[in-house]
């Protein structure tokens, strides 16, 4: 039987002191209080001070209130019952079914060996077609959607998490409202995924540490499926929530701030999720999305410029719909020459074409005059948007190259597009 | 007599530990976690009290733990073998590691970084009787297309006389291969392998020269317009897809130095696969051998420890001085610096330091200096040259050059590439501003042409600018075409396609070949009857020109279309 402690010394935001022994670096313990028991983990030593961090929060906490260490760290189960299960940022069921507890495995844990990774080769295919065509998703990849509060970016996602192929997807949901995680439940509800779906959420109204173990969680649970061969995606949504988190604990462990107030150690922080995203050698994969809304639609902003450093391109989320300058997918090259031959082609041209469209409306807006080629922009931006970058085009990505031949035919003559002539030749549509 | 200590405290990766005997800064120690040891090193000491930085998660250890100090500084292996390998921060070989560990790092797992059983054929170049300084070599042994120098340890201080050394013959690295004894009769072994503290430079050598000699890159617009010198040092700030990586693989792949180190710090591991998997398959062209017989990898990616992670750049470049010391031109790439600056500043953090701007520390600058100071061309003992070329990249937040880790950067070396959005965003690759970058090295190219080429690249930004105010009619006609030029400039030479075989790697003599055309072309007075026609005329110039580039240099094709552009190009000329 572990000792418990009575004596909180000190109780400083959602941070608690506690004078222990023989307490490890990490380790959970249970903080017993009028309001119930909540988790806290060891974030620092001190001669005999031990400091936690509660994650339900230091509200109602008294100084006498019990404190017993459970001699490990923060686990998870790996196991395969956990599908078509929810739970919360604490790691218990959310749905008011029984706790699982086979097979406990470490969250966080070490990262991977960079000789036992291979190079992603594996497309992704999502019936989108500023994805699938302009911007390849690839299994392995961790790719953020940059976007600003009230853009449909949980839409998108629950949209590329059903129309994906893959084996198992996870949410992490963090600060998630609850209209929100009921959109999720229902919608892989309503397509048949539940079954497949591993929910980890941290609602806007759960304890803001809370937040802090959910892509930890997600992630483990996440390797602990590739590991056994799974093909997995995992979805984190919304990843600013979580940075939050950090800078709070941070600020009232009085840590030198950064950056806006960010602790110096955010790009690390995000790193050590983020590269959890992995294609093993002879094991399955996990793939991460992630959503990351810009305050301000300011792209400088630390948690946004952090995580591009990081990820593998980014998808800009922008009046409802993927922009196609300045979303990347660092990775696409690795796919796009192996799926059909004039794909390259295609996304070039009209990518192009859609830059000329843009300067051409500029020019329009300034009052210059429009020439004949101006005016076949223009009818080619308007069809572009209409029917390649709306959100509601669900088209597979051979569709989608053929609907981009059709639109050049219908705007431009074959010379005027600059593809290599035996392309033009066999896929320009004949009349 | 062994020296302990007891953990105190807990910090993240920060210990403070409580020492009864004598410790020493930057000393490296062990924490002990049951069976399995982590290291750490000493980086500061106050009373009776120490804070150590462990090189792993410190997760699970407790106040009263033990450490073990060593008594040595932090330290890398040198000695035959290094070639080809992937190593981490600290020096241990991760395929190896990924042999005995499976697919995760596990902590407190550490591994020779040489191979001890390997054997080695030893050629003697000394004899009995021969004096020896630190950093002379007695004999050799084929590593690659390398003759790697077995040298007297650079440690060893004052004149030494060699004894004995072995015959010609095979032996492994720990194997003694001569003795030598010194003026007070103190006699010691050398070995092919020894040791050196990472954060102290080697300066087993005569002086250091001025950097004056070009090391082409086959990079156009670094060569012709932004060089860099053998021995010299650049950097590459740009923000996140700009292409900073995809430059530096470029470079790795075609810069003509003799050895590679690279130094992926802090960034991408997936980025670090491609080169894993990718280098042993390519030939490099200049030796025809695979990439890899003349690399070093060293890989410490973002997810990886932060504190050996700050280690990683000193072992990368302490590996590099030791294949100086032979003679050879060695290049350190660190991708990225600004990680390694982080990594400073994390630490920093955890001490309670008082921070300077962006809370990074106060001794940012001098640490950067210091760093960058190790590059250099050398001449050695025994009189011939060697040299380590430092190129770091830069990853400032937001893109804004302002920021203390890209200005600290830009006071030491002496080729700044700046990269820029704009041009990354308008898919104009490399996207090395021709504008903002300089460099202080001489370049392949005459410079009265790289100065009339860079203000005519000068006016043609203004005449751009101008015309979106005015638009193209209201240009005059001779800006127009300063501004055509400016334009043409850049597509056929500063813009190149860094994945095609021909146009990635341009060699120097291609380059001035080249250059000498185009600076005829921006010189050349045009006749056309207005702006259509001059840009007509431009862009059939310049489709001619970029065709040109993809040929192979002096191919029966490269001169077909050199006829054919010699002859476009005299279709309005003004005195033809």
């Amino acid at each position: 039987m572990r000792k418990v402690y009575h004596k909180i010394i000190q109780i400083s935001g959602n941070v608690i002191t506690v004078e222990a022994e023989d307490v490890a670096y990490n380790e959970l313990a249970e903080v017993t209080s009028a309001r119930g028991v909540s988790l806290a983990q060891v974030i620092r030593l001190q001669d005999n001070k031990v400091f936690l961090q509660v994650f339900a929060g230091s509200r109602g906490i008294s100084t006498n209130d019990q404190v017993r260490f459970l001699g490990r760290p923060m686990q998870v189960s790996g196991s395969e019952l956990l599908l078509g299960r929810v739970f919360n940022g604490r790691g218990e069921p959310r749905d008011g079914r029984p706790e699982i507890s086979d097979q406990q495995i470490e969250i966080g844990g070490p990262s991977v060996n960079p000789a036992k990774r291979v190079i992603p080769r594996n497309m992704i295919r999502t019936g989108i077609p500023m994805i699938d065509v302009f911007n390849s998703l690839v299994e392995s990849q961790k790719l953020p959607i940059f976007s600003v509060a009230g853009e449909p970016y949980n839409q998108l996602l629950a949209r590329i998490a059903l129309q994906a192929e893959v084996d198992v997807i996870i949410l992490g949901g963090m600060g998630l409202k609850y209209d929100d995680y009921l959109f999720f439940r229902n919608t892989l509800d309503e397509k048949g995924a539940l079954s497949r779906t591993v929910m980890f959420v941290h609602t806007a109204a759960d304890p803001v540490v809370e937040c802090l173990l959910v892509p930890d969680m997600a992630l483990a649970v996440a390797e602990s499926y590739a590991l056994n061969g799974k093909r997995v995606l995992v979805l984190l949504t919304d990843m600013t929530n979580f940075a939050d988190a950090l800078k709070e604990i941070a600020i009232t462990m009085e840590q030198i701030p950064a950056n806006r107030g960010y602790p110096g150690d955010l790009y690390s922080q995000l790193a050590s999720r983020y590269e959890k995203a992995v294609d093993f050698d002879g094991a399955g994969s996990i793939t991460i999305l992630a959503v990351t809304t810009m305050p301000g639609d300011d792209v400088t902003h630390p948690v946004p410029d952090n995580t591009g450093y990081i990820t593998e391109g980014q998808f800009y989320l922008r009046n409802g719909r993927i922009e196609p300058f300045g979303s990347l997918s660092r990775l696409k090259q690795n796919v796009n020459s192996r799926t059909r031959e004039d794909h390259r082609a295609i996304m070039d041209t009209m990518i192009r074409f859609y830059a000329d469209f843009k300067e051409t409306l500029e020019k329009q807006s300034m009052g210059f005059q429009m020439s004949a080629w101006d005016k076949k922009l223009l009818k080619y931006g308007a069809m572009f948007e209409a029917k390649m970058m709306d959100l509601s085009v669900n088209i597979p990505l051979e569709e989608a190259l053929d609907a981009g031949w059709k639109m050049l035919a219908d705007c431009f003559d074959r010379t005027e597009c600059g593809i290599k002539s035996d392309l033009v030749n066999k896929f320009w549509p004949k009349k | 007599m062994e020296n302990t200590g007891t953990i105190v405290g807990v910090n993240g990766n920060l210990l403070t530990v409580e020492f009864s005997g004598v410790t020493m800064q930057n000393e490296v120690g062990y924490a002990k976690l049951g069976d399995i040891r982590l290291k750490c090193e000493v980086i500061r000491v106050r009373g009776c009290r120490a804070d150590l930085q462990v090189f792993e998660s410190a997760n699970n250890l407790k106040v009263g733990d033990q450490i073990e100090f060593t008594g040595e500084l932090l330290s890398v292996e040198l000695g035959p073998g290094l070639l080809t390998q992937v190593f981490d921060g600290l020096q241990n070989p991760l395929p190896e590691l990924a042999e005995q560990c499976g697919f995760f790092l596990k902590r407190g797992v550490y591994l020779k970084a040489l191979d001890r059983e390997k054997v080695w054929e030893f050629t003697p170049s000394a004899k009995p009787g021969d004096r020896l300084r630190a950093g002379d070599a007695v004999g050799s042994v084929p590593e690659g297309m390398f003759r790697h120098q077995i040298m007297t340890p650079f440690a060893w201080r004052g004149e030494w006389t060699l004894e004995s050394v072995a015959s010609a013959g095979s032996y492994k690295v720990s194997d003694t291969v001569a003795e030598a004894v010194n003026d007070k009769g103190e006699k010691r072994p050398i070995t092919m392998i020894q040791t050196w503290p990472v954060k102290v430079a080697i300066d087993c050598y005569k002086e250091k020269l001025l950097a004056s000699e070009s090391m082409i890159t086959q990079t156009r617009s670094i060569d012709t317009f932004f060089p860099v010198a053998t021995g010299g040092t650049f950097c590459t700030p740009g923000p996140f897809g700009a292409g900073k990586t995809v430059l530096q693989h470029s470079i790795s792949q075609n810069a003509e130095a003799d050895v590679v180190i690279i130094a992926a710090c802090g960034e991408r591991a997936g980025e670090v696969v491609e080169i894993l998997r990718e280098f042993p398959e390519l030939t490099d062209p200049r030796t025809g051998r695979s990439l890899m017989d003349r690399s070093i990898i060293i890989c410490n990616t973002s997810s990886m420890p932060v504190a050996a992670r700050e280690a990683s750049v000193y072992t990368a470049v302490t590996l590099a001085e030791y294949y100086r010391q032979m003679g050879l031109n060695c290049l350190l790439l660190a991708d990225s610096t600004s990680r390694w600056a982080q990594a400073l500043r994390e630490m920093s953090g955890r001490l309670e330091e008082i921070p300077g701007e962006e809370a990074f520390p106060a001794y940012l600058e001098s640490r950067i200096a210091e760093f960058y100071e190790r590059a250099g061309l050398v001449r050695l003992n025994n009189g011939k040259l060697g040299s380590v070329t430092i190129g770091g990249s830069v990853s400032p937040a937001g893109g804004n050059f302002e920021e203390p880790v890209t200005q600290a950067t830009l006071k030491v070396v002496g080729c700044f590439l700046g990269l820029s959005r704009e041009r990354s965003d308008a898919r104009r690759y490399p996207a090395i501003h021709p504008l903002d970058s300089w460099s202080k090295y001489k370049s392949v190219v005459d410079p009265a042409k790289i100065e009339f080429a860079r203000t005519l690249l000068r006016r043609g930004n203004e005449v751009n600018q101008m015309m979106k105010v005015v638009g193209e009619e209201g240009t005059n006609i001779d800006d127009f075409i300063i501004y055509l030029k400016s334009e043409f400039l850049d597509y056929v030479y500063l813009q190149q396609n860094t994945f095609d075989k021909v146009d990635g790697a341009t060699s120097m003599k291609r380059q001035q070949y080249m250059f000498a055309k185009i600076d005829g072309v921006l010189r050349s007075g045009f006749d056309f009857i207005d702006r259509d026609d001059a840009h007509r005329y431009f862009l059939e110039l310049r489709q001619l020109f970029i065709d040109w580039n993809y040929q192979a240099f002096e191919s029966g094709e490269f001169k077909d279309m050199e006829s054919a552009i010699d002859a476009k190009i005299k279709e309005h000329l003004k005195n033809a």
